[in-house]
């Protein structure tokens, strides 16, 4: 390798290391995902952890030898060992066939628990009462219904802290996905179907909600603020909520779900009994059933929705939508 | 009357932005300069008898690779915008919509227009040589998918004039691709850009096939092939199962379109849901059809620049097979969040982290190829050596997406655009990239300028990890794809560096165009047919190869052939008996191809705009075409007479 | 074996190095083109099954498929198949004649077949139940209606055969058409067993 050539690599790679070091001081331990402030996004990121620690085993090692290798067998090296008709040996391809399958069964194992453990439809256990939130998706905003006092609002939601919170969500937009990073994973927003997703806030704060799948022009506007608050300052908020001049009604829900570029949040002081299920039903004729796909009854328990998923294949749930 | 006219005309065209008069402006202007070299330079027979009536397996190679080339330029610019659009909070640089529309075409126009002619491209000129071919089973067949190809290209590119561009995302999911939300033509581009194309790949897999299947030259078993003849096998068995997928996903989708059918709809009984499963049963397969050749090129380059024999090749092709038949069984993955129930989610899990298995395997394999050999590292290498890093933390990766409840964390957020970006340009485009540079003499004669070449290499690399690694963690903290603005201050510094990687790359793609000029221009020849003192039977003859690429087959008798016959010639044994030349039977240029593909364009454009006075003739002419075909095809062939190809194998050895 | 000498170039119609036989191409990437063949299908199967629920409150299969007219149709697509077949064994005793009459009668029955699909299909949305209706329908009429296509494609396929062997002759060129478009037949044959028992049978049943 000549002088030159050596020099420019070097440049590369200290240009490399030096971006990349900037970008994890940039803001190392900020990151969301990496700070859960609930139960369900802490559990999910120790299962991130588990999965890099289990990857690095092979993967570190292979950048290594990746860097040995070409190195020492560089053609410039007439020191190392020329072996052109060396191409087989049971023993090395034993090897890394059986660790890489070793770590995925480990990981399998690992996974297939976690994926019990945090099914989204699954209730949080705690001795406290859980909040009912339904969650619409519309074009371009969210609406959120408490059934349990009777209010809504747009783009902005109050959860108590340290209570487990149910999510019902459909859409009347296309397909959405809702997420909130620092309390957990995201599920999608259905039209016709109901969906559930339980999370929960171990403290006060806000915390940052977002739509995770593109449903048309002004998608990026549909983020919202979740404030986690005391149980006290949460039935302040509430009383707040049902002092608002807004009431929805069908008429005003009609007109709050026709396409808007973006919305301010909003509190609806009332709303109407049912309005959430007649969305869920919308597009089903006399004779369908509501389908609650990936969700059910509130005290679900783990044995209802293996049931469900015996189904095995997800079309074959997907088609049980249809109510046949 | 003038009213009218103008009202469609504004409807017709795209209009109101800048950028796109622009491009207006730049289009017509290219066309112009093009029609008027040809004209002047009389080139235009030139053109339509040597390259685009042609049935010769090389030319139809350039000709797909010279498009993909075009279509990464297409692409890249997108890229580029959207990357300067999200360089800085607020920004207005792009509309939502236009914003919408750029992801959109991005992602189509990479996947359908650049990797998959791409790698149509590398099939084409490689296989028939590698294996010592005259051509493919299927010449005629060959040059209509190419021609379906550059129909359905050509349709889909036009909308950013005509129309208005798809704005749907790539896989475009109803409901927002239906007609309920989406009522503009663009839509239509979409679908029959791909259903089009789709027909041309479809039975480019089947012509290659049965090529491996039936065209290797004498003693060469399927376990003697080529490992890139081998991956080739790998990806046309992937596309013959998962292609058709593909069309009836885009029958459906245009029945619900045109005919107001209520498959993906919501009133009516439809299941969106189904939509989904079905384009992913086609688009998981999809990645490992682009990225299984790659492989196989990594395997070529690996052996010929270590100078040693591709380590555990039974491993190898076994590892191979794996990928294809397993990757039809993860397709769930795409939508760990719909809500499937846990144990649909643990078994698409699993599938999908076993996938890792066989190409962590490969990797090692790799490795160990270059393990005890002798390196050196022209460009073919070092793509092949950057993939591996590249490759290797994307694959991680993409195993912590696997895990379907993490992925709860990760699902549609730039985690997720990292990380299939670091796997297709990691894999796919470096791969891709060794592989021509590495086969670029066979098909031109000449090599690349390497120094250009490295420029160009370090470039894409450093512009490439300063692109995506933050992305990574732009992800875990929160923001999400497809979003054509964002407000959040602390998204500020990892945006901008990933912009800026981007211009790197951009810039290191002006390096190549560059290269390539000058190369043409200050040509270094391949004189000898074997540049890289290769292994395989390609290099066994002139570059570029003659006509009929091999005057004599030659018996086969082990992997690596011409590295063992260069060794039995070293060793001063007796060299292949080629036995003595006989006139070579070869298939005639054929019309048929491009007028086929005239017709699809003509049926898709008018189905695109409900045309049917424009459809219904398109298709008539595609039918018309068949039966021209049907009843000329016995006719299609001739023969080089032996005088001849003694005459062209003298030029080509420069000895008589 | 390709590299033998002994060879003349007067052979090389079948032996020259590199040449293979065009037929067995054909028939191999035909019987691949069928695989693709039977994903399709599999595919629009699929949908039906999953979408066949979905009637959104309108008519249903059973209400309206009247399977009488299924049996016709199925007898004649079935004896069609058995007269392809049997115009394949004349080809092969090279009985141009022969072959051509019974290619001609397999054409008239898929002819008589897609007259009947066609009257059913009439009646349906006479009935009101078309393509727009519900999904179920939509699955109904793409499914159906593909393999109708196809057997509509089979027939031209099969006249241009049956011209361009009355101009040439028996070679190996219009031999294989004739045994690759045979294939075809059969093959339309097992798909309409499929579309028989799970549209028709199934629902109605």
């Amino acid at each position: 390798m000549s002088k030159k050539r050596r020099s420019l690599v070097r440049a590369a790679f200290s240009a490399i290391t030096l971006v990349m070091t900037m970008l994890l001081l940039s803001g190392c331990g900020n990151y969301m995902v990496l700070n859960p402030k609930g139960p369900i996004a802490a559990q999910q990121l120790d299962l991130i952890i588990i999965t890099v620690i289990l990857c690095a085993i092979i993967i570190v090692p292979v950048l290594v030898i990746t860097f040995v290798i070409v190195w020492r067998y560089r053609a410039t090296n007439k020191k190392a060992d020329y072996k052109p008709e060396w191409a087989h040996s049971n023993l090395l391809e034993t090897i890394w066939w059986g660790i890489p399958i070793v770590i995925v069964i480990v990981l399998a194992i690992v996974t297939v628990r976690y994926t019990h453990e945090l099914e989204p439809s699954k209730a949080i256990a705690s001795e406290k009462d859980e909040v009912t939130i339904q969650v619409v998706s519309l074009n371009w905003k969210w609406l959120f219904i408490y059934p349990e006092e009777g209010i809504a609002t747009v783009n902005t939601i109050t959860i108590p802290e340290d209570r487990p919170v149910r999510f019902e969500l459909t859409a009347d937009s296309p397909m959405n996905s809702f997420w909130i990073p620092e309390l957990g994973g995201q599920i999608y927003a259905m039209s016709g179907m109901s969906m559930a997703l339980h999370l929960q806030a171990d403290e006060p704060g806000t915390y940052f909600g977002t739509a995770a799948n593109f449903t048309g022009e002004h998608f990026e506007n549909m983020t919202f603020d979740v404030n986690a608050t005391s149980d006290a300052e949460y039935d302040q908020w509430i009383e707040k909520a049902k002092q608002s001049p807004e009431t929805l009604t069908d008429e005003s829900y009609e007109e709050l779900s026709k396409p808007s570029e973006k919305e301010e949040p909003m509190l609806y002081s009332s709303v109407p009994d049912g309005i959430y299920e007649r969305i869920v039903t919308k597009y089903m004729h006399d004779g369908a059933e509501l389908h609650q796909h990936g969700s059910a009854s509130a005290d679900e328990t783990n044995g209802s929705t293996s049931a469900e998923a015996t189904n095995a294949n997800s079309e074959e749930a997907s088609s049980s939508h249809n109510g046949h | 009357m003038l009213e009218k006219i103008k009202e469609f005309a504004s409807e017709f065209f795209v209009t109101g932005d800048p950028l796109i008069y622009g491009a207006d402006v730049s289009i017509v202007l290219a066309t112009l300069g093009i029609v008027f070299v040809l004209t002047y330079f009389k080139k235009w027979g030139w053109l339509w008898k040597d390259w685009l009536t042609t049935v010769d397996h090389k030319k139809i190679g350039i000709m797909y690779i010279l498009a993909a080339i075009v279509m990464l330029f297409r692409g890249g610019v997108d890229a580029v915008m959207m990357r300067t659009q999200l360089a800085f909070p607020d920004l207005n640089f792009l509309e939502a919509d236009h914003y919408n529309q750029i992801f959109t075409t991005h992602g189509v126009v990479m996947i359908f227009f650049m990797a998959m002619p791409f790698m149509f491209g590398l099939f084409n000129i490689v296989v028939p040589l590698q294996i010592g071919a005259r051509d493919v089973a299927f010449p005629f067949l060959n040059s209509l998918s190419f021609w379906l190809f550059a129909a359905g290209a050509m349709l889909f590119n036009l909308s950013f004039v005509i129309g208005g561009s798809p704005d749907a995302g790539w896989l475009s999911y109803p409901p927002l691709s239906g007609t309920q939300f989406n009522p503009g033509v663009g839509q239509n581009f979409y679908i029959w850009g791909i259903q089009i194309s789709g027909i041309g790949s479809l039975a480019s897999g089947i012509n290659f096939i049965v090529t491996i299947l039936k065209m290797r030259a004498p003693g060469m078993t399927m376990m003697k092939m080529p490992m890139f003849t081998w991956s080739v096998f790998a990806a046309s068995t992937t596309i013959i199962f998962a292609f058709p997928i593909l069309t009836i996903t885009m029958l459906l989708l245009f029945m619900d379109r045109f005919f107001g059918a209520h498959f993906f709809t919501l009133d009516g009984g439809g299941n969106p849901m189904m939509y989904i499963n079905l384009i992913w049963m086609w688009g998981h397969p999809e990645v490992y059809i682009v990225v299984l050749p790659a492989f196989g090129v990594f395997s070529e380059t690996v052996a010929t620049f270590a100078r040693k024999r591709l380590f555990g090749y039974a491993s190898m092709v076994f590892a191979m097979v794996i990928i294809s038949i397993i990757s039809f069984f993860t397709w769930a993955h795409h939508f760990f969040t719909m809500g499937s129930g846990a144990n649909v989610n643990a078994f698409f899990a699993v599938t999908t982290m076993i996938i890792a298995i066989p190409t962590g395997v490969k990797i090692f394999n790799w490795l160990f190829t270059m393990y005890k050999g002798r390196i050196t590292f022209p460009t073919p290498m070092m793509w092949t050596i950057a993939f591996i890093p590249a490759f290797v933390v994307g694959g991680m990766t993409g195993v912590m997406l696997s895990v379907a409840p993490a992925d709860f964390q990760f699902h549609n957020s730039y985690f997720l655009i990292a990380h299939f970006h670091q796997v297709l340009i990691g894999g796919v485009v470096f791969g891709y990239f060794a592989g021509l540079y590495y086969w670029w003499p066979k098909m031109f004669g000449f090599k690349l300028n390497e120094y250009l070449g490295k420029w160009a290499f370090w470039l894409w690399n450093i512009g490439f990890y300063i692109c995506f690694m933050p992305q990574y963690l732009v992800g875990l903290d929160g923001m999400t794809r497809r979003i054509s603005v964002f407000s959040d201050p602390d998204w500020q510094g990892l945006n901008i560096a990933s912009t800026i990687g981007a211009y790197i790359m951009g810039l290191a793609f002006v390096f190549q165009v560059a290269q390539i000029v000058y190369s043409m221009f200050r040509k270094e020849m391949d004189t000898t047919g074997d540049i890289w003192d290769a292994r395989t039977l390609e290099f066994s003859i002139a570059s570029p190869a003659p006509e009929y690429n091999f005057a004599v087959i030659p018996q086969v008798h082990s992997r690596d052939e011409w590295w063992e016959e260069k060794e039995r010639r070293a060793r001063g044994e007796k060299p292949w008996d080629l036995g003595k030349i006989e006139p070579i039977h070869m298939p005639k240029n054929s019309a048929i191809g491009p007028i086929m593909g005239a017709f699809w364009f003509i049926a898709g454009f008018g189905l695109v705009f409900h045309w049917l006075w424009m459809a219904i003739p398109g298709f008539i002419g595609i039918f018309a075409c068949m039966y021209a075909r049907s009843f000329s095809a016995h006719k299609a062939e001739y023969y080089i007479p032996v005088e001849e190809v003694e005459r062209t194998e003298a030029k080509l050895r420069g000895s008589v | 074996m390709a590299q033998s000498p002994a060879h003349g170039s007067d052979h090389h119609d079948h032996h020259a190095a590199g040449h293979h036989d065009p037929q067995d191409l054909k028939l191999l990437g035909f019987w691949i083109f069928l695989v693709t063949d039977v994903i399709m299908f599999s595919t629009l199967f699929a949908t039906f099954i999953v979408l066949r629920g979905g009637t959104d409150g309108g008519p249903t299969g059973a209400d309206l498929l009247e399977i009488n007219g299924i049996i016709i149709s199925t007898f004649l697509l079935l004896t069609s198949s058995f007269t392809s077949g049997v115009a394949v064994l004349a080809m092969h005793q090279n009985k141009i004649k022969q072959m051509i009459i019974w290619l001609v009668i397999t054409g008239l029955l898929g002819a008589g077949f897609l007259y009947l699909e066609v009257n059913e299909f009439l009646h349906l949305i006479h009935e009101g139940a078309t393509l727009q209706t519900s999904a179920f329908w939509s699955s109904f009429f793409t499914l159906v209606g593909t393999h109708g296509v196809h057997v509509t494609v089979g027939l031209f396929w099969m006249i241009s055969i049956i011209i361009q062997i009355v101009r040439r002759g028996l070679t190996d060129d219009t031999k294989g058409k004739v045994t690759v478009f045979s294939l075809y037949w059969h093959f339309l044959d097992a798909v309409w067993i499929f579309l028989l028992s799970i549209v028709y049978l199934m629902e109605v049943m």
